[in-house]
């Protein structure tokens, strides 16, 4: 790939994760409940972070600092959901008024 | 400028009023909030005797000053000794600042030339490639090794505020698995995800962790930040497997025998290295070429007793607040 096309494919991406980043932030502080707070810093975290450090692996091109870069969205994409799933656990556990905000499936 | 309001109804608007806030003309709490003098502290008549009454019952009952002469005496010597200490302290301190060169003298403190030296001279001198490494852990290593006792001291203290008596069975009622449990109550146990997640990141966590600190007088790291990676892995396999899967090699024992041995190498070490150096003995620990992993003297294994402490001292610090001990 030319160098021209790397960089703008590269920019593309990084643009559309800081609109994800945007959109996570104003849903962190938009929504009130936890589980939709919960749902927004997640998907910042995994698709956001995601999208940029792909566009910088784009830009800077097969080396070591990409591997390095690979590595640390696979090391969000295993623990920010397995966060998220311990947050909501604990609020179904808790919350005694679940039926107010969801649908609750009866066993 | 041309104003199309006039005068009046440009006072009301709010630019108007920013402008002369923004200027100080004009103080919006002065005139608008009303302000009270304080009122003057008055104890009511009985009070003061019953606060005495009550100090010297808390002394004497609680603290038994009346029963035993040796604490009385310890009173006594804690007011003389601790003047006495301030007084040293206030003259060393004034002793230093009379060494302290004029105002307009060429050789003051902020034109010498010692952050030039560590940038020009730290590669030669110290070894390590990363000067960073080599400041904190050569040049001002006395710096460092206070600063893992202050570690291990707010452990210590920690301690002493939190640790579930060992003897102790009976919590005001509560048995002691109860109280050990007792924010963990509605906490997810046993969970398959985390349980899963946590057997293949904290391998991977743990030697990130030994990576940053062997690598620390080679690039960025060190003891102090690949210590915490340690500690935040340990963590994670504490919340991912509980208590006994982490007791079988981490218990108090083990953290007393990791703590004591790393700062007491890290003391006996420098010791040497500064008592060589103040008296201009060539020191028996070779530099090693800069580069290697094997190099820059003292700087590895005090990177490695650095770490080993802040580990230790973070997973303490969050067992003794869940649990109360280790």
């Amino acid at each position: 790939m030319p160098e021209w096309l790397c960089l703008i494919v590269g920019v593309l991406f990084l643009l559309t994760g800081i609109v994800i980043f945007a959109i996570e932030l104003y849903g962190a502080f938009h929504y009130d409940y936890v589980l939709n707070r919960m749902h927004m810093a997640a998907f910042g975290d995994t698709f956001g972070i995601g999208v940029s450090l792909l566009g910088l692996m784009v830009i800077n091109g097969m080396n070591f600092t990409s591997l390095k870069m690979l590595l640390v969205i696979l090391f969000l994409w295993c623990a920010s959901p397995v966060s998220s799933h311990l947050i909501s656990r604990l609020e179904v556990t808790t919350n005694e008024e679940l039926e107010a905000h969801m649908e609750v499936e009866k066993e | 400028m041309s104003r199309r309001k006039s005068e009046k109804e440009y006072e009301k608007t709010f630019a108007c009023h920013f402008f002369r806030w923004m200027d100080g003309e004009r103080d919006p709490y002065l005139g608008e909030v009303e302000m009270q003098p304080q009122e003057a502290f008055q104890e009511a008549e009985g009070e003061a005797e019953k606060r005495l009454r009550e100090k010297n019952i808390l002394l004497n009952q609680i603290y038994g000053r009346r029963k035993s002469r040796s604490i009385r005496n310890l009173e006594r010597f804690y007011r003389v000794a601790s003047v006495v200490f301030c007084g040293i302290l206030i003259y060393l301190l004034l002793l230093t600042v009379s060494y302290l060169p004029p105002i307009g003298v060429a050789e003051r403190p902020i034109n010498n030339e010692v952050s030039a030296r560590y940038i020009e001279k730290g590669l030669e001198e110290t070894g390590a490639i990363n000067i960073v490494s080599g400041m904190i852990l050569d040049y001002r290593a006395f710096d460092t090794l206070g600063e893992s006792h202050v570690l291990f001291v707010a452990t210590v203290t920690v301690l002493i505020l939190l640790r579930l008596d060992p003897g102790k069975k009976d919590y005001a009622g509560v048995s002691r698995e109860e109280v050990e449990a007792n924010d963990r109550r509605y906490e997810p146990k046993n969970d398959a995800i985390l349980q899963m997640s946590a057997y293949i990141l904290v391998p991977a966590i743990i030697i990130f962790g030994i990576y940053v600190i062997l690598n620390g007088h080679l690039g960025p790291g060190g003891g102090f930040s690949g210590g915490a990676i340690i500690g935040a892995g340990l963590i994670l396999y504490l919340n991912a497997f509980g208590f006994e899967k982490t007791e079988r090699f981490f218990t108090e024992k083990t953290y007393r025998r990791i703590s004591f041995c790393s700062l007491s190498f890290y003391c006996i070490a420098k010791s040497y290295s500064f008592y060589t150096g103040a008296n201009h003995i060539e020191s028996m620990i070779p530099k090693g070429t800069p580069g290697a992993i094997l190099s820059s003297g003292l700087i590895l294994p005090l990177n490695i007793a650095v770490g080993l402490v802040v580990a230790c001292t973070m997973y303490a610090f969050y067992a003794m607040f869940r649990k109360g001990g280790f």
